[in-house]
């Protein structure tokens, strides 16, 4: 196995912020929410912030989300019949007031239809750090990156369980704010167990990267999310807390879920 | 036997899944491993003159290929043209799906893989492929709209009778697009041991190629029999396009022929015609889109072009000029149904109907009279009698 890669410092304000999080021990917590679910979700971010949420994903819900399970695919179609659409949920981030960064999760159709130039527009004026496009592999990645990183935007890119070392590397490198390791082979979704893989793709990637390494994907628990934590710098929590806002616990009951992972990251 | 031509190249040249500014992989990473797995296993296939043969033999001996170019007498009187059919309705299944689920279940066994999963819209490829999965001793799962399974019930229980799961897929608009969707969440969770056999020429790399070099045997049949009987290159070259796999197969014998290349869309449903550029289902291609670039549902009397997109060849095709897409209304497709039975004794599948459809209408005008016309029949029409027969009241 190689060395681990020292990554050029960037100027992107996600990774500056995240970076230093780690730097002083604490474990990063990053959980998901679905723009525009309900008329509450102004207020469920603002109730995670205040949790010890670290930095927040906002889904920006998309007619055909393939890596999302049917919480996820739920809670977007939820936000489409409410009439939400991509300009509507970056122009009510703007109202948003909190000192937690802001990152964009949907599939990238959204962005080459409306065009980097616009899309970037939105994203700035909702205040967004970071994009995660699921179905925007390395390959494909290299131009909404580079523009991304013109405008202080950090994109994500994803590594897999089924990613080989090489790979995972030349991943690690190009993406910015953190690496996100994929969890387990499937879609978003809650899980009884933790997958073994999890831990491993943590390892692996903490092993050939000082970037921030956090796993998402069938993490739905606080024990889960030590235990992962335990190998990563940090978690992602999607589903287990879509589940809760899909089922009327509001504002209130992020507010408890994202404590209790808060607390139990914060053990360690 | 038919040999198919070895070239490895599409017509953009050397091929990297690039069709003009078309294709690509849009996938999320845990399948990269997977498809990238496939591309080097079909490549490697398609050079191995073993995996040609049985692919080949199975094709000829079990599919009844090659299928006959049928001349319709009465039509052509009628209509003051030549028309030709290229009878993939007389292959086992009833369309030209069989063509590439045979190559795609081939090379499951060659990877090592003991199950495969399909999407289905009519359910022509959930049925051929639940029958190379019988054939070819694979487990087989098949995702289907709710809309659809109720639409084509007869086709579930084929698929069911052949030995496979049907799962009906209750999200989105319940159609074609959204049994995608489904089959391609399930893949990122069972691709070690699952093989996801796509219906048509689209998906990411290496689909759109792959599927059209299994389909392309229809035109490299299809050019030495219309040769053979009128002596040279039809002036038309016609067929159906929803996503597009076999008016692919067809045009790539002709693309460089003096034939026109026409391909009809439902008008419901004309990605080419009304899309616009974007990147979903793992390709960058058009698609019918709404103002923010989410995917729109297509309408079409043919559950097996009701498809929102299409195959990134066929954007290309477009995009150079070297195809033309045109489209037909439900109205124009049922009426050509009927012809096509009353005047040739051949119920059609309702998707090629849809090209014989555009021929009636632009017979002598956007195809003079004289014309010599060759029309991919890409399946038969048993799945849709009831259908049509409750359209036309037959059964009130």
């Amino acid at each position: 196995m190689g060395e681990i890669l020292i990554e050029n410092e960037t100027s992107c304000s996600l990774e500056v912020r995240l970076r230093s999080q780690r730097a002083k021990g604490r474990k990063i917590l990053v959980p998901y929410v679905t723009g525009g679910y309900d008329d509450s979700w102004l207020e469920t971010i603002q109730a995670i912030a205040e949790a010890g949420a670290d930095a927040i994903e906002i889904g920006i819900p998309f007619s055909d989300p393939i890596m999302d399970g049917p919480i996820i695919q739920a809670a977007s179609q939820q936000a489409l019949d409410r009439g939400v659409t991509p300009a509507s949920i970056f122009a009510q981030l703007e109202k948003l007031d909190i000192d937690v960064p802001l990152i964009a999760m949907t599939y990238c159709n959204l962005v080459f239809h409306s065009g980097f130039e616009r899309f970037g527009g939105w994203l700035s004026m909702g205040g967004v750090t970071g994009t995660i496009f699921p179905d925007l592999p390395l390959e494909e990645s290299h131009k909404w990156s580079d523009y991304a990183e013109s405008i202080g935007i950090a994109n994500i890119l994803l590594v897999a369980p089924t990613s080989s070392i090489s790979r995972s590397q030349e991943i690690a490198s190009a993406s910015r704010g953190f690496v996100y390791g994929v969890g387990l082979m499937g879609v978003t979704g809650i899980r009884a167990s933790l997958a073994e893989s999890a831990s491993k793709v943590a390892s692996s990637l903490k092993a050939i990267t000082d970037r921030v390494v956090l796993v998402g994907i069938g993490i739905s628990t606080p024990q889960q999310a030590k235990e992962v934590a335990q190998v990563s710098d940090g978690v992602i929590v999607g589903s287990a807390l879509v589940k809760r806002l899909l089922d009327g616990e509001g504002p209130n009951g992020a507010y408890a879920f994202i404590s209790s992972l808060r607390s139990g990251l914060d053990d360690l | 036997m038919t040999n198919l031509s070895q070239d490895p190249k599409a017509i953009s040249g050397d091929f990297d899944g690039r069709f003009g500014d078309f294709g690509g992989r849009y996938i999320p990473e845990s399948l990269n491993h997977a498809v990238v797995e496939l591309e080097r296993t079909f490549n490697e296939a398609w050079a191995d003159p073993e995996f040609m043969a049985t692919y080949l033999s199975i094709l000829n001996s079990y599919g009844g290929r090659p299928s006959p170019v049928t001349k319709c007498n009465n039509l052509s009187r009628s209509l003051g043209i030549e028309l030709y059919l290229k009878r993939e309705d007389l292959n086992h299944t009833g369309s030209h799906k069989i063509n590439n689920v045979i190559g795609q279940a081939l090379l499951t066994k060659r990877m090592g893989k003991t199950r495969i999963i399909a999407e289905t819209g009519a359910g022509q490829h959930g049925v051929a492929t639940a029958t190379a999965a019988a054939l070819l001793g694979l487990k087989c799962t098949v995702y289907m709209g709710e809309l659809d399974t109720e639409r084509q019930a007869l086709n579930v229980f084929r698929m069911k009778l052949l030995g496979s799961e049907v799962v009906a897929v209750t999200s989105g608009s319940r159609t074609l697009k959204d049994a995608i969707n489904e089959a391609m969440r399930e893949w990122v969770a069972c691709v070690e041991d699952t093989h996801y056999c796509i219906g048509s020429v689209m998906g990411p790399h290496p689909y759109p190629y792959m599927v059209r070099q299994f389909q392309k045997i229809i035109g490299e049949e299809a050019r030495p029999q219309i040769n053979a009987l009128i002596g040279n290159d039809p002036d038309f070259v016609i067929a159906c396009v929803g996503g597009g796999s076999n008016a692919a197969g067809t045009f790539h014998a002709f693309v460089e022929s003096r034939s026109a290349l026409i391909g009809v869309e439902p008008a419901g449903g004309a990605a080419v015609g009304r899309g616009v550029p974007g990147v979903i289902h793992g390709m960058r291609s058009q698609f019918l889109q709404d103002e923010f670039g989410q995917l729109q549902e297509a309408h079409s009397v043919s559950a097996g072009l009701d498809y929102p997109g299409v195959g990134p060849e066929h954007s290309y095709l477009s995009a150079i000029g070297r195809a033309q897409y045109e489209s037909v209304n439900d109205e124009e497709v049922l009426s050509a149904f009927q012809l096509l039975a009353r005047s040739e004794g051949i119920i059609p599948a309702l998707e090629p109907a849809h090209g014989l459809a555009y021929i009636v209408r632009e017979a002598g005008k956007a195809i003079p009279f004289g014309s010599s016309v060759l029309l991919t029949m890409s399946g038969r029409g048993d799945k849709d009698a009831e259908t049509v027969a409750h359209m036309l009241g037959y059964f009130q």
